[in-house]
């Protein structure tokens, strides 16, 4: 198959939001100035786990520049076993409800009881200080397994198995016979701490209820239709009664598709009369939002004497937060992803425990779970006098390997991304000195489609207009125009992207699962398409002709040409203009995966990790603009070596986290990180016209183990807790 | 609530005069009395770098200073950078080189990378890191970020190797 040559795709122009990016000129949702707007505070709850006896606000309302309080009792009536649903499972109301205004019982130290908006946010913040809650605290726990176990406390009375809110298992084969063939056996089991997506700019809505009953938001989400159908789920409300205009988006990585400010800005706002803006605190964002399941993995792995893998079995516990949701699903469906196995079995549990409700993070439940699979073949590995990236190879996945959660792979770049580690100058350059060590791992991640539209108008002077409803968190206007771009024969720049609110495009689902550049790129591709068969038919209209070709920009018949732009300029004499939409819900995701090598030094008598090197691959199935894919492999890797070797929430036995800023929740620093060299894989997906993958998530799962191997060849020891920071390395 | 107090600025070269609470910190009044939202608030105690901007000839997080100690100095915002419109090198190789993504902490690494030019006209990559330490970015692990200073400093240095 000859590969097609592209005259946008691949290359790296400025990205469309770029000017305003650096010069401030971009609008962040907490840059939203409205006449008449108040601010506002949310209390939140000092006990990891009480009984809330009282709420009394009327001090706080009392207070002079006050104009509205709110708590759970404001929400309006709704059944008490209402279920919702926005396209991932149900959910029941009142868990949406509960978290984001705590009724009966809190459920986590940061968990928001009440909010108050007033003239300023000094004042709100007064204000809220005066709200009287008396609690009656209950003991706590904190980690799965200690919330799985006999007399532990219960968070919630309606869950039917203690504090386990979920349980998966996936069979194949015949594991006691697997086990039976192998000639090596390794177990280990590896937990990991609690993190936090780190996004740098804290979540923030504002919100005004109009007198006609309808509510405007403006927010960062991932996501303005889930914000949208979320708010109006809380509120009770039809989703056509709310509008959300997504401001730009400092970060996300998966922990800005949950609502939590939104609803309470609208129900101030209903008191208020008045828009009300809420920004959290950082402190706020480490206690009430994000962050990612502490887990703990346990990994079996049997190998034959050739290092062709016999059988694996894996148990998964997964914190859920204080809400059931861990993402264990995923965790156990990615757990043995990479490789062909045929007999496999996977338990998985999701555990509610005192802590933040856990969102999304980049690959959700993926890492946790590939640490303990990645460092017990390496083990293996190493026992079998076999190079580790070989190990992987007689193992890995491909097209028609079937996965423990049932589906076969089509076409995937498992064997393509370990021949690149394998080739690659890291891989074949010596370490530089003692107590270094190099660490290899792969990683996989679904990736996801959902529904997204786009409307492209063409403007008389030749370029034209994107409508698109995706949030653009690191390029994607870019990778969107681009691909409409291709279509046309234009250049990037000739397109115009827009992202309007949510009554101003069909439904888009979130910015995230790695899916915006390949499925709202689908859409962009689809609308190009029927942009150029209306402009072929008036190039036919205008030379009375009924065939007419398009190549590289020009319309042609006959001896007839125009280019795209002489077309455009005749749009109004030949039946008015061209304005094209598209709404795609598409099928042909293409999963992918990463590998990382990791060289490090260990200062044998502080323990402090250096990375020296870094080399992260990865399947982009094509690049659309390399740079954004090449800068997706980058962050995830770097928030994956913070993970791995410094980030955790620190909780105390009462269950208050003890370094909820970022001077003690320390995230890797630009003195921290060397150079991030990358490889992409281009694997074209058969589901996506210019065999776009997706690259956000994959990339963040190889760190942890990567580290950990390299950590071992380093030191001598095989650590079975992240993050391996110094402690964990000294054994401290 | 206190009796404001009268502050008489210079911002990105043109005079200010705004009106603050004591206790208002200096990004506070930047952003939201004199309507400067280009730098940002990302943690509120000096931990992150997004508000960072320049006071007087050194380089501050502005949530970490009252709005009334910037009286009679000059402060220069993400916002003063450019050169109406030519952007500022700097701002050219972010762009360039892709190194943001999401943008929030871009304003305050334009600001603490041109006061680190100003101090090492060609730094290391060594320096580099060690002078944007202060600055977090969880987009981009850095390496396009780096390379984009040095593009800058590369750029800055040719031009006026030239003009000599």
């Amino acid at each position: 198959m000859s590969t097609p040559t592209y005259n946008v795709i691949g290359t790296r122009p400025v990205r469309h939001d770029g000017a305003d990016k650096v010069t401030g000129r971009a609008l962040y949702g907490a840059d939203l100035q409205l006449a008449r707007m108040v601010h506002g505070a949310i209390l939140r709850s000092p006990h990891a786990h009480a009984r809330i006896l009282r709420i009394d606000t009327a001090k706080a309302e009392a207070l002079p520049g006050v104009f509205a309080v709110v708590t759970a009792a404001d929400f309006p009536p709704a059944p008490a076993d209402k279920l919702v649903d926005f396209g991932e499972g149900e959910t029941p109301l009142s868990s949406l409800r509960g978290n984001i205004l705590a009724s009966g019982k809190v459920l986590y130290s940061g968990h928001a009881v009440a909010a108050v908006a007033a003239v300023n946010a000094h004042v709100a913040a007064e204000a809220a200080a005066l709200i009287e809650v008396d609690y009656e605290p209950l003991p706590c726990v904190l980690t799965a397994p200690e919330a799985m176990a006999p007399g532990a406390p219960i968070l919630h009375d309606h869950l039917p198995n203690g504090n386990i809110a979920e349980t998966v298992h996936y069979e194949m084969g015949d594991l006691a016979a697997g086990f039976a063939q192998a000639s090596l056996i390794v177990e280990r089991e590896l937990d990991t701490a609690t993190v936090h997506q780190g996004y740098i700019e804290p979540q923030n809505a504002t919100a005004f209820w109009n007198t006609d009953g309808r509510i405007q938001i403006w927010c960062s989400t991932q996501g303005s239709f889930v914000a949208r159908d979320a708010t109006a789920a809380v509120l009770d409300l039809p989703v056509s009664h709310v509008k959300v205009t997504p401001m730009e988006i400092g970060g996300g990585f998966g922990g800005k598709i949950n609502v939590y400010l939104e609803p309470v800005a609208a129900l101030l706002s209903k008191k208020a009369g008045r828009p009300v803006k809420l920004v959290m605190s950082r402190r706020d964002v480490f206690t009430g939002t994000g962050p990612t399941p502490g887990s703990r993995v346990r990994v079996k792995i049997g190998v034959n004497p050739e290092g062709k893998i016999t059988a694996a079995q894996a148990w998964l516990a997964y914190e859920a937060g204080a809400y059931p949701g861990a993402m264990v699903v995923p965790g156990a469906m990615t757990v043995f992803a990479c490789y062909d196995i045929e007999n496999i079995l996977i338990e998985g549990y999701d555990v509610v425990v005192n802590k933040p409700s856990t969102a999304a993070y980049r690959a959700p439940g993926a890492p946790n779970s590939a640490l303990a699979t990645e460092t017990v073949l390496d083990e293996i590995a190493e026992k079998l006098g076999l190079d580790p990236l070989t190990l992987r190879l007689r193992n890995a996945a491909r097209e028609g390997t079937r996965r423990a959660d049932g589906p076969r792979y089509k076409r995937i770049g498992c064997v393509e991304v370990l021949e690149a580690m394998q080739a690659s100058p890291h891989y074949n350059a010596p370490l530089p000195g003692p107590h270094c060590g190099r660490g290899v791992a792969i990683g996989f991640w679904f990736n996801v489609g959902l529904p997204s539209s786009a409307t492209l108008s063409v403007n008389a002077d030749g370029t034209v207009n994107l409508i698109e409803g995706s949030t653009d968190i690191g390029g994607s206007r870019a990778s969107l125009a681009m691909q409409a771009a291709e279509v046309l024969g234009l250049r990037a720049e000739d397109i115009h992207p827009t992202i309007v609110d949510t009554d101003s495009v069909g439904y888009t689902g979130v910015t995230g699962g790695s899916r915006t550049t390949f499925a709202t790129g689908l859409a962009v591709h689809d609308a190009a398409q029927l942009v150029v068969e209306q402009m072929k038919a008036r190039a036919a209209r205008l030379w009375a002709v009924d065939q007419v070709a398009f190549a590289n920009g020009v319309f042609s018949s006959n001896g007839h040409s125009l280019s795209f732009a002489d077309l455009a300029a005749q749009l109004g004499s030949t039946g008015g203009p061209v304005s094209c939409s598209a709404t795609v819900n598409p099928k042909g995701v293409g999963g992918s995966f990463a590998g990382l090598i990791v060289d490090l030094h260990v200062d044998p008598e502080t323990g402090k990790t250096t990375v020296l090197r870094v080399t992260s691959v990865q399947d982009a199935g094509k690049a659309i603009h390399p740079s954004y894919v090449e800068g997706q492999m980058q962050g995830g890797t770097a928030q994956g070596l913070g993970w791995a070797l410094n980030e955790e929430y620190f909780m105390d036995a009462a269950g208050d986290m003890r370094n909820g800023s970022y001077l003690d929740y320390r995230m890797p620093t630009a003195l921290d990180l060397p150079m991030i060299e990358t490889i992409i894989v281009e694997v074209p997906n058969p589901g996506h016209p210019f065999g776009v993958r997706g690259v956000g998530e994959a990339n963040i799962v190889p760190p942890l183990p990567a580290v950990a191997n390299a950590l071992y060849r380093a030191t001598g020891k095989r650590l079975n807790r992240v993050p391996m920071n110094p402690a964990t390395i000294l054994g401290l | 609530m206190s009796a404001k107090v009268q502050v008489q600025t210079t911002i990105n070269n043109e005079p200010v005069e705004f009106l603050c609470e004591p206790r208002q910190s200096l990004l506070e009044c930047l952003r939201d009395i004199v309507g400067l939202t280009g730098t940002k608030e990302g943690c509120g105690d000096g931990n992150c770098g997004s508000c960072t901007v320049k006071l007087g000839d050194r380089i501050v997080t502005s949530c970490l200073v009252l709005g009334v100690e910037a009286a009679g100095q000059s402060i220069t915002t993400v916002e003063g950078l450019a050169h109406g419109n030519t952007l500022h090198p700097l701002q050219k190789a972010f762009l360039e080189n892709a190194a943001l993504q999401c943008g929030i902490c871009t304003p305050g690494f334009l600001i603490a990378a041109d006061a680190l030019l100003q101090k090492h006209p060609q730094p290391t990559e060594e320096q580099t890191r060690f002078w944007l330490a202060n600055n977090l970015c969880r987009c981009t692990g850095y390496d396009k970020i780096i390379r984009a200073v040095q593009a800058a400093a590369h750029e800055i240095n040719a031009n006026s190797g030239a003009a000599q």
